[in-house]
């Protein structure tokens, strides 16, 4: 083979490469994705954006996304790294975390402490301390673990239901409604296994708190 | 426990189906999708100037590999810098700083998708699409067709050529990724992943604060993610994000689009590899010599080399599940002391739709195929449940990733013959070949260099102020989080034990580098293993043979694999994981 041929092989391969990747390109890096869009936009454009709840028109959350409630009336979900990307807002336009930190905005995950890191305990325990403090009738060895610990996004939006039905005496008390009200409603808001054999059995913080606060004219 | 068996039970039944599909697109037979599907081939083969007849020899097709990779990585860096652009970016995303799109390009052309990056803070949605989806296409295409190539050499059908790779390349994107993605992608916006190009949502919530809803393509991006075992979340969590993964029937559909190439290419590789046999034992001496038995079930389904690769691969797994389950159902210790009721397990970073069993599951799964995608927090497992896929990274060979896994299990094979026949006093043989000097040298070689990348740069970042910043907890586990982010590296696996400070030049570079070198160097010495094994002549089996589609062969299989680990890296896992549990349970 002399240099030219060489040199013109290369070249074909270099043609080959180039326009495959560009072809590829433009099938898998745009067709692809706005044609499933088109395609779930008309087949289930409640999902495709993101699965809004809505209370009064307005929504108010994601029916799978976590979020932050700090009244005593509302109940509580996991602790969360990122607060749920949950923030309020000062004159100014500053945002803060409900402790007063500034938002970080957007972001998702946990402080991934490791099983032996200490500050995994310290953080239980402060969270276990103010729980009990919430909730006076609880004993501390009744505590669901999923209460006390992080998910893994920081965006759970469930608890199990131990840990919705061990809230309710305090919540009850906090918002007067009936503790067979609130059972109710949590029931109304667990999903069971898929075919009674996948998964968890799972209750909806924020599906439940929408309830509550239609239970009390809130929303 | 059942929904566990079960869950494995149906992967069993799907995955033959999908085995019998993929050999008979990487064998140029008939499919249900070819009359479509041949035009849009024929189209971009024409435009390309692609003569899939023409095939190419071993160091042909290694180049045109590495060649086309080279070029979509130059495409993809050029893109990631420049994505502040107001094109598909209503988020207003910033330019990426280089070393950041550097380790990224590399992380996802080589299906590694080790992100140092949050996808909801990092990217635009125009990289997120022309970047991150189309190299989690071509990255799998491409780690598919090397394997292709391979089983063809194995199978040794021509002397000369292992294929074009541009028409390998195409055809599983066309007849594979793209409808089995455009199926799989719809399920999961029905499950409720968002699929739009709407900027992130704020809603006022019930208390009169504000909540940010990441929005985006993401049910595009989750789809291919696990298809392709590539692994980069949309969103840091991961598929631990409710927005990715949002019930557990999205948890499934996940789960099975990542084990099911994977172990269809086994498949592949056991129906490939009888065609070859047949066709040279059509000898009528040989016929005469060996009394043609009728095949049972499992061979008809998996091929019978293909069987026994199967058969070590499940072993290897399933004790790696095992474990992961039962330590993770133990609770942490240091939480029970301070009272907290671990009777639930171990719930730190794991999400309650999915809880113990689909998190042990989905962790082993995502390091044994090699894909890192993680539904849980993997830097919060328990000690030992966090070994599991630290390990299974470590062995990079149980089902793996597309097709590599494969590769890295013939290697295996090709030891565990040798190692056998030195045992015999025999010149080792593997499906009909002579194993030799050349062959064992490389396998050798290409066996060693993972190790080599894992431990010699967990050496550096341990022994170098630049790489111990990176380290957030204390104790035995800050040496899990360096040696589980090189593994991770190493095996193009991806997931991370997530705490590390990773986003530093140090880290950056350094995994690139593992990345890249973990990659390419066993693909192409494993192509040249291929191209000398395909040029030898078939030898006729004797007696001495050692029959490798046995069960003691997948047995020995199993056993060379885990004492190639034991050697190689239970003093890193003794230091880190085992030395964390003793301190905690002691």
């Amino acid at each position: 083979m002399n240099e030219a041929t060489h040199k013109n092989a290369f070249f074909h391969g270099l043609r080959q490469s180039l326009t495959v990747t560009l072809i590829l390109l433009l099938l898998c890096g745009f067709v692809f994705p706005v044609l499933l869009s088109g395609i779930s936009a008309v087949l289930f454009p409640s999902q495709a954006n993101g699965s809004l709840v809505y209370s009064y028109g307005q929504a108010v959350g994601s029916a799978h996304v976590g979020q932050e409630f700090t009244k005593p009336y509302f109940m509580k979900g996991r602790p969360s790294a990122y607060h749920y990307n949950t923030y309020y807002q000062d004159e100014q336009g500053n945002r803060y975390y409900s402790d007063g930190t500034p938002f970080a905005g957007i972001g998702s995950g946990s402080n991934n402490y490791a099983p032996s890191n200490p500050a995994l305990t310290q953080r239980v325990e402060a969270d276990i301390e103010a729980f009990l403090e919430a909730n006076p009738d609880v004993k501390r060895e009744d505590i669901p673990a999923d209460l006390m610990t992080a998910s893994g996004s920081g965006l759970d939006p469930h608890i199990t239901p131990a840990a919705a039905r061990i809230q309710i005496p305090a919540l009850a008390a906090a918002s007067g409604l009936s503790e067979e009200e609130l059972e109710q409603i949590v029931e109304d808001n667990t999903e069971g296994k898929l075919l009674g054999i996948f998964g968890e059995e799972t209750v909806n913080v924020l599906g439940v708190n929408l309830d509550i606060a239609k239970a009390m004219g809130l929303a | 426990m059942v929904q566990l068996v079960l869950t494995l039970i149906i992967y069993l039944i799907l995955v033959i189906p999908v085995g019998r599909y993929l050999y008979h697109i990487a064998a140029g037979k008939h499919t249900f999708a070819d009359p479509v599907m041949d035009r849009v081939d024929g189209a971009i083969y024409k435009l390309g100037g692609v003569d899939p007849q023409k095939g190419m020899n071993w160091k042909q097709y290694a180049l045109a590999l590495l060649g086309t990779n080279a070029v979509m990585m130059a495409i993809g860096y050029v893109i990631l810098r420049i994505q502040s652009i107001p094109l598909l970016n209503p988020n207003g995303m910033q330019g990426m700083k280089s070393d950041l799109a550097f380790n990224t390009i590399i992380s996802f052309m080589t299906n590694t998708n080790l992100q140092h990056y949050s996808g909801e803070s990092g990217l635009s949605y125009l990289s997120q699409m022309l970047v991150i989806i189309f190299m989690m296409f071509v990255s799998a295409a491409s780690g598919y067709a090397a394997c292709v190539a391979f089983i063809r050499g194995l199978a040794g059908k021509t002397k000369d050529h292992v294929g074009n790779f541009f028409a390998d390349m195409v055809r599983i994107t066309t007849r594979v990724l793209l409808p089995f993605s455009l199926v799989g992608g719809l399920l999961l916006v029905w499950q409720g992943v968002p699929q739009n190009f709407s900027e992130n949502v704020v809603v006022q919530t019930l208390e009169g604060t504000y909540q940010v809803l990441g929005m985006g393509p993401v049910a595009a991006l989750e789809i291919i993610k696990h298809l392709g075992t590539n692994g980069g979340g949309f969103f840091g969590a991961n598929s631990a994000t409710p927005m990715e993964n949002p019930t557990i029937l999205s948890n499934l559909i996940e789960l099975y689009s990542m084990m099911l190439l994977p172990g269809a290419c086994v498949i592949t590789f056991g129906k490939m590899v009888g065609d070859g046999c047949l066709q040279h034992q059509k000898t009528p001496a040989q016929e005469n010599m060996l009394p043609a038995h009728p095949e049972g079930l499992t061979a008809r389904l998996f091929g019978k080399e293909g069987r026994s690769i199967f058969l070590a691969m499940g072993i290897l797994f399933l004790a790696g599940l095992s474990l992961c389950y039962w330590s993770e159902l133990q609770g942490n210790p240091a939480l029970a002391e301070i009272g907290l009721s671990q009777s639930a397990g171990s719930m730190e970073g794991k999400e309650v739709r999915f809880g113990i069993a689909q998190s042990a599951l989905f962790t082993t799964v995502t390091t044994s195929f090699t894909t890192g995608t993680v539904n849980n927090m993997h830097d919060t497992l328990t000690s030992l449940g966090g070994m599991v896929p630290m390990l299974h990274m470590m062995l990079n060979c149980v089902f793996g990733g597309k097709g590599v896994g494969l590769m890295n299990m013939i290697l295996y094979a090709i030891l565990a013959v040798f190692i056998c026949g030195l045992m015999v006093g025999r010149t080792p043989e593997y499906l009909g070949k002579k194993i030799e000097g050349r062959e064992m040298k490389l396998t050798a070689l290409a066996i060693i260099i993972h190790p080599l990348l894992i431990l010699s740069f967990t050496a550096l970042a341990v022994a170098t102020s630049a790489g111990q910043a990176g380290v957030t907890n204390p104790g035995f586990h800050g040496l899990s989080q360096i040696l589980y982010e090189y593994a991770s590296s190493a095996a193009n696996n991806g997931s991370g034990f997530e705490g590390l400070a990773d986003n530093t030049y140090f880290w950056n570079i350094t995994t690139g580098i593992v990345m890249f070198l973990g990659r390419y160097l066993p693909i192409v010495i494993q192509l040249a293993i291929a191209g000398s094994l395909m040029k030898k002549n078939y030898i006729n089996e004797s007696a001495g043979t050692l029959q490798t589609s046995t069960v003691s062969f997948a047995v020995i299989l199993v056993f060379v694999v885990y004492i190639f680990a034991a050697l190689t890296f239970f003093p890193a896992l003794a230091l880190g994981p085992i030395a964390e549990h003793l301190t905690l349970w002691g």
